[in-house]
């Protein structure tokens, strides 16, 4: 109950600076369960939807979810089709000179690796990644052969038909995927990125400032750990 | 769908197929096969239209129309499509974004271009970031069919104009005798003859019009191929309907729906082949002359 005074009282304290026909159009990609998907319902669901409509709400801003590629994903989102990425994108000092991004809502996660045997050579055999991530310029530097696709489904599949020896991706994408018993982590857990959070547009500075704000209130009054726990398992969040 | 699917769990065999085949991610699916060949339904006049207009300005006795034509064809036909559609979309969007704004907000000081940002304000945005989605998704799909024109329309103006050469020069020179001015002369025997000519070239740059519809995604329009990935890659518990790596079966419904449509393009062609040679000065024309006087 508390909780809900609460939100509503921060509603009304952010509705009066924000228009009320302020649309904020939020791309993702849809293929990261259980990030971002498109369900069987055919709308976008998730961690991220969950996540982004409570940070809308809270931010006083009506918002949309657009579904875009993600290899043209930051293109897009500079050339002011969409306003916010929000698609389990790590936040990179590379990605950070083009875009802007809020405070981590998903704490620096391992990375690991999977494949149908125990055994596979990790730094000498072929790792598919997914093109644009850091996982595929975390490969790239292991000496491994980089094999990279499009979405990341299709590097699951490269691993399966045998087209790789492992496919090297965030560690709670790839898990799901080991529970029919074919696949299996190998490997160690490798740290990657300073955490996962929404990227903008340089200019909208003040767009970030709303949603860092409601970053930060669901931190401190726990939503965001139950929200991380209910998906990515208990222990996940530790705001 | 069916009162039976409440809970995917519970279900095995032909009722799990039946729910699954049914969930309004599968009905989004079997849309995009009808957004695809309406969308090719509008294209192709569109793009034959400016194939045309393009092919008389090539032949043009105007010196900078045929240089505009000559410039259109040999450039669009040079540069690989993807470029284009990655080209002209942007630059449509980009340009109309930025006259919108230069009309709606004068008072606006900060630069449009900021470092890799496109800025323009809010009133300028179109569509603007209030209306529904569907009408940028519509948007999308028109600037599709101006992208999909462009491009096609630079190879049905190098068919076109190569079938208004192949019209046997006596016809024409008949119509000049005729006292016809230039302008009759296109109109009453160039341009009905020249179809013939035209035909096999047009037929062919239809069946790869259709099959190019995966570049759409490019625009953010969800076509048949994108669904066939997206349904057909392998599905963990996160999904309600979790299933391996099936994109075999929903390619192989693609090559179906592909081949039926090239079945029906070719029998459709064919009809038209036979309609407009009647009465040609061509092997299949003659052909078909021979048959009539037999009967």
């Amino acid at each position: 109950m508390n909780k809900i005074i609460l939100s509503t009282a921060l509603l009304a304290l952010t509705a009066s600076g924000a228009l009320a026909q302020d649309v904020i159009r939020m791309g993702t990609e849809g293929q990261y369960p259980p990030y971002n998907m498109i369900g069987d319902s055919g709308e976008v669901e998730g961690f991220e939807i969950d996540l982004g409509n409570e940070l809308c709400e809270r931010a006083g801003l009506t918002c949309e979810w657009v579904i875009n590629d993600w290899d043209s994903i930051i293109p897009n989102l500079v050339s002011g089709n969409y306003d916010t990425i929000i698609a389990g994108m790590s936040i990179t000092a590379e990605r950070d000179e083009v875009i802007d991004f809020t405070q981590d809502y998903y704490p620096p996660t391992g990375s690991i690796y999977i494949a149908l045997e125990d055994g596979v050579d990790l730094e000498g055999g072929v790792v598919a990644a997914q093109t644009g991530t850091i996982q595929a310029g975390y490969v790239a530097e292991t000496g491994a052969t980089l094999l990279e696709f499009a979405t990341p489904d299709e590097t699951i599949a490269a691993v399966q038909n045998g087209e790789a020896d492992a496919v090297f991706a965030d560690k709670d994408f790839l898990l799901p995927y080991t529970e029919s018993g074919e696949l299996m982590v190998v490997g160690e857990e490798v740290p990657l990125g300073g955490g996962v959070g929404m990227g903008l547009r340089e200019s909208d500075t003040e767009l970030k400032a709303k949603f860092d704000a409601a970053i930060t209130s669901m931190k401190e009054d726990g939503t965001l750990n139950t929200l991380l726990d209910e998906y990515f398992g208990e222990g996940t969040g530790t705001y | 769908m069916f009162d039976f699917c409440a809970d995917p769990d519970l279900l095995e065999g032909g009722r799990w197929l039946s729910c699954y085949l049914t969930t309004p991610k599968h009905m989004m699916f079997y849309q995009s096969f009808l957004v695809v060949i309406v969308l090719m339904l509008i294209t192709a006049p569109i793009a034959l239209g400016v194939g045309f207009l393009g092919a008389l300005a090539t032949r043009s006795h105007l010196a900078p129309l045929r240089w505009l034509g000559r410039g259109y064809t040999s450039l669009v036909r040079g540069v690989p499509d993807i470029a284009f559609f990655l080209f002209v979309p942007l630059a449509l969007d980009q340009g109309l974004e930025y006259l919108r704004h230069k009309a709606k907000c004068p008072d606006w000081t900060d630069a449009i271009r900021q470092g890799s940002d496109f800025v323009v304000c809010s009133e300028a945005k179109f569509p603007l970031s209030s209306t529904p989605q569907i009408w940028h998704e519509l948007y999308g799909v028109a600037l599709a069919i101006i992208a999909f024109a462009f491009v096609f329309g630079a190879f049905a103006a190098f068919v076109l104009s190569g079938a208004m050469n192949a019209v046997p020069r006596a016809q024409l020179e008949t119509a000049e005798a005729y006292g016809m001015t230039r302008g009759q002369v296109t109109r009453r025997v160039l341009v009905p003859q020249m179809w013939t000519y035209a035909l096999p070239g047009l037929s062919n740059l239809w069946m790869i019009l259709i099959k190019a519809t995966p570049l759409l995604f490019l625009l953010g329009v969800e076509d048949v191929v994108y669904w066939a990935r997206e349904l057909g890659g392998s599905k963990t518990s996160a999904y309600s309907y979790p299933h391996p790596d099936w994109r075999i079966w929903y390619f192989l419904a693609l090559l179906v729906f592909y081949l039926l449509v090239t079945k029906l393009s070719e029998v459709g062609f064919a009809r038209l082949t036979r309609r407009l040679s009647r009465g040609q000065a061509t092997a299949h024309g003659m052909n078909e002359a021979r048959k009539g006087a037999q009967a």
